[in-house]
């Protein structure tokens, strides 16, 4: 049935299939295109800040334009690409790996990209309206709230609204992990990616409140004429930083974890052994999501907290070396002794675990309180925590689309090509990064657009530029290695890698209800168990039966939109009052599409058992 | 097979008396609390004394609501309980560390 649609199916259509759709694995070719078009955007703003670095007193760009472009390849990276691919290989990933058909809330799931989207079109509207932001991407008051323009109202607008898109998505799959796991499917005989997703998606519940209420603080300031962070008003620019770290640091985390939960699948998987230390593994996973909200003032060591809070905020955070040293040490022993094969996604795995104890040692280091006054907003940090969320992330997403790509598309990413990207990027990283260690603690300060001839600083940034160029190359290899694989590449089965979970006991890529029958769980790597018992799938858990689908909606999409318009009015009415009706005409939208969802009953559809019994005589 | 139902409405029966009972007893002493509350309030107390029994008389109908309410003692409520003592924990910490690191 879904097959005759799709060739019957126009260009119109394949667009207004995807506005509307609910189906958790289009959400996530969603996330990963834009996700995608938006890292491509940051890494951008990287070179350019790499070009107007590669030589002293450089006159590539102009300070003011140095400073948008440092804030919005931050803000970028962490908000608009890393959020959404990790968000994107959730979606692909865990209904899968939990044996459910979507997740909890198919239509909060579409809501979210939708906000996510306008949310991060409105921050990139500054570049071509007079100005993006240019506060950093930490924005602190009083820099955020003083800046001239609307640069930083993009800022604030276009964060609340992609904001609220995360917590939707972040709420989805805590809901989703907790209520649909398929029968037999324990807490305890959860893959660890599924197990990080939802320890993500715990710190984004309680992490993004945090920046809800420091954004809407800031954006009173700046158009409502409040003063929160005014100390001539009696309010305190300290307050800003304390909110923006309080949902800041849980954030770093909210991104690491699920890539942790990729290199754990993935090494799992390539070296045909059940995970060392599963248990151990999931209690370092809860215990950094724990540990991450207490160590937020590591970040405000020299604002001036005082030495015993920086003390206990120095030890809370050196504690956090514990359970990453339990996980980098299962890593190893996982290999240990496994029949390893090697491909592009074991190489990004393995590059990860060297890349990633060198960000983590750095990060002890940066710990010591008293160090760190040394440290503080030099190269030094700049090199931590892009060996961090490089190293880590980044690295964890290509191993993710790597090891993920035929579930999700049906073909294996071109070997060669993946291999070529893999170590372009790898070495062009730590020559890009392993270097400003050094730059900084020779006194580099971050964030200036330029720096002396004559003080040993030549060398060490323009072979960090040379580096940045090969990632940029790796990275573009890789989007060729994209295009070449949808169409050059064969089809695949639904378990090229052998694989242990069972996201590889269906077809690739799935059909729309994921599973036939619900599976039945009956331990840790459900699908490696029955493989060991000579079946070929997993064990049903109930008879073929009718399967209840949500039907697909376009409110969220217009819903979005309504946030969008009422964004620039918010951020317009500050010069002309008449922009309030672009806030009237906007929330109405949003309002309205509220109203028709709450009050038209939408029951979803069902695909017959017959349907069913067809496909799989094709099959 | 009919004494086993019988036995099990029996147990069910018993089970939501005693339930009822319990509800009971809750309501009437969450309307005791809030009125030795207002009692304090009216009566001038010092407020050194009369802030911090408010704050204890709210936190335990906060308890009585969620457990004897809204049945987070019944099975099942594992997770929710899980999820609310943490978002309190974390509120619990920001509200402390930022009274305590910025309002000197």
């Amino acid at each position: 049935m879904s097959t005759a649609v799709a060739q019957k199916k126009g260009f119109g259509a394949f667009i207004w299939d995807y506005l509307t759709t609910v189906d958790h694995k289009k959400i996530a070719h969603l996330y990963l295109v834009a996700g995608g078009l938006f890292f491509l955007v940051g890494g951008l703003e990287a070179l350019l800040i790499r070009i107007q670095l590669i030589k002293p007193d450089n006159d590539f760009v102009s300070a003011g334009f140095y400073n948008e472009l440092l804030t919005m390849h931050g803000t970028t990276m962490i908000f608009l690409a890393a959020m959404p691919l990790i968000f994107a290989i959730m979606n692909a990933v865990v209904p899968l790996q939990i044996g459910a058909r979507d997740v909890a809330f198919p239509f909060l799931n579409s809501l979210g990209f939708w906000l996510f989207l306008f949310g991060g079109l409105i921050l990139n509207c500054g570049w071509f309206l007079g100005g993006a932001p240019d506060a950093g991407w930490t924005a602190y008051a009083p820099l955020s709230t003083v800046s001239p323009g609307h640069g930083v109202d993009f800022y604030v607008l276009g964060l609340q609204i992609s904001g609220a898109g995360t917590l939707i998505g972040g709420i989805n799959f805590l809901v989703t992990i907790i209520n649909m796991r398929a029968p037999g499917m324990t807490y305890m005989r959860m893959p660890l990616f599924t197990w990080t997703a939802l320890v993500t998606s715990t710190l984004i519940l309680f992490a993004f409140p945090a920046l809800t209420v420091g954004l809407f603080l800031l954006m009173f300031d700046r158009l409502f004429g409040s003063g929160f962070f005014n100390a001539s008003m009696g309010g305190n620019s300290v307050i800003w930083e304390h909110l923006f770290w309080i949902f800041g640091h849980p954030e770093v985390y909210i991104l690491i974890l699920p890539a942790f939960g990729v290199f754990s699948d993935v090494l799992s998987t390539f070296s045909k052994k059940r995970l060392f230390g599963y248990t151990a593994m999931v209690f370092a996973t809860t215990l950094i999501g724990f540990l991450g909200f207490m160590v937020w003032a590591h970040h405000m060591f020299a604002t001036g907290l005082g030495p015993a809070a920086n003390s206990i905020f120095a030890i809370a955070t050196m504690a956090i070396a514990v359970p990453t040293g339990i996980k980098i040490f299962n890593w190893l022993f996982t290999l240990w002794g496994g029949t390893i094969t090697i491909n592009s996604a074991m190489l990004w795995a393995l590059g990860f675990i060297p890349s990633f104890t060198i960000g983590g040692t750095t990060g002890v280091m940066l710990a010591a309180a008293a160090a760190d006054y040394q440290y503080h907003d030099t190269y030094f940090v700049v090199a931590h925590f892009h060996y961090v969320i490089v190293g880590g992330v980044v690295f964890g997403l290509f191993a993710a689309m790597h090891y993920w790509w035929p579930k999700m598309f049906g073909k294996v990413l071109n070997e060669t090509l993946g291999q070529i990207t893999f170590w372009t990027f790898f070495t062009g990283f730590h020559l890009t990064f392993f270097i400003q260690h050094f730059l900084g603690l020779m006194g580099m300060p971050r964030r200036y657009w330029t720096f002396l001839p004559g003080q040993h600083l030549e060398t060490g940034n323009l072979v960090s530029s040379i580096g940045a160029f090969l990632m940029a190359i790796g990275a573009i290899v890789f989007v060729i290695n994209v295009i070449y694989t949808s169409v050059k590449a064969p089809k695949v089965s639904g378990d090229p890698w052998d694989g242990r979970t069972l996201e590889w006991s269906i077809p690739s890529p799935p059909p729309h209800y994921n599973f036939k029958q619900t599976p039945l769980v009956r331990g840790l790597d459900p699908l490696w168990i029955e493989k060991m018992e000579g079946r070929k799938g997993i064990t049903p858990a109930e008879p073929l039966d009718d399967i209840h689908m949500p039907n697909p909606s376009i409110l969220p999409f217009i819903m979005s939109l309504g946030l969008f318009i009422a964004g620039f009015g918010f951020i317009y009415q500050v010069d002309n009052l008449s922009y309030l009706w672009l806030v009237i005409l906007g929330m109405g939208i949003t309002l309205g599409c509220m109203l028709t969802r709450s009050v038209k009953d939408d029951l979803g559809h069902h695909i017959h058992k017959e349907d069913l019994e067809k496909e799989g005589a094709e099959q | 097979m009919a004494e086993n139902t019988n036995i099990h409405e029996n147990y069910k029966r018993k089970k939501n008396k005693e339930e009822m009972k319990q509800q009971v007893i809750t309501f009437a002493l969450m309307i005791v609390f809030t009125l030795i509350a207002f009692g304090m309030v009216m009566a001038d107390l010092s407020k050194l004394f009369v802030i911090p029994v408010l704050l204890v008389l709210a936190a335990v109908q906060v308890g009585f609501q969620l457990y004897y309410f809204m049945h987070m003692s019944h099975k099942g409520h594992e997770m929710p309980a899980l999820m609310i003592y943490s978002g309190a924990f974390v509120a619990f910490m920001t509200v402390l560390t930022l009274s305590v690191l910025i309002w000197w």
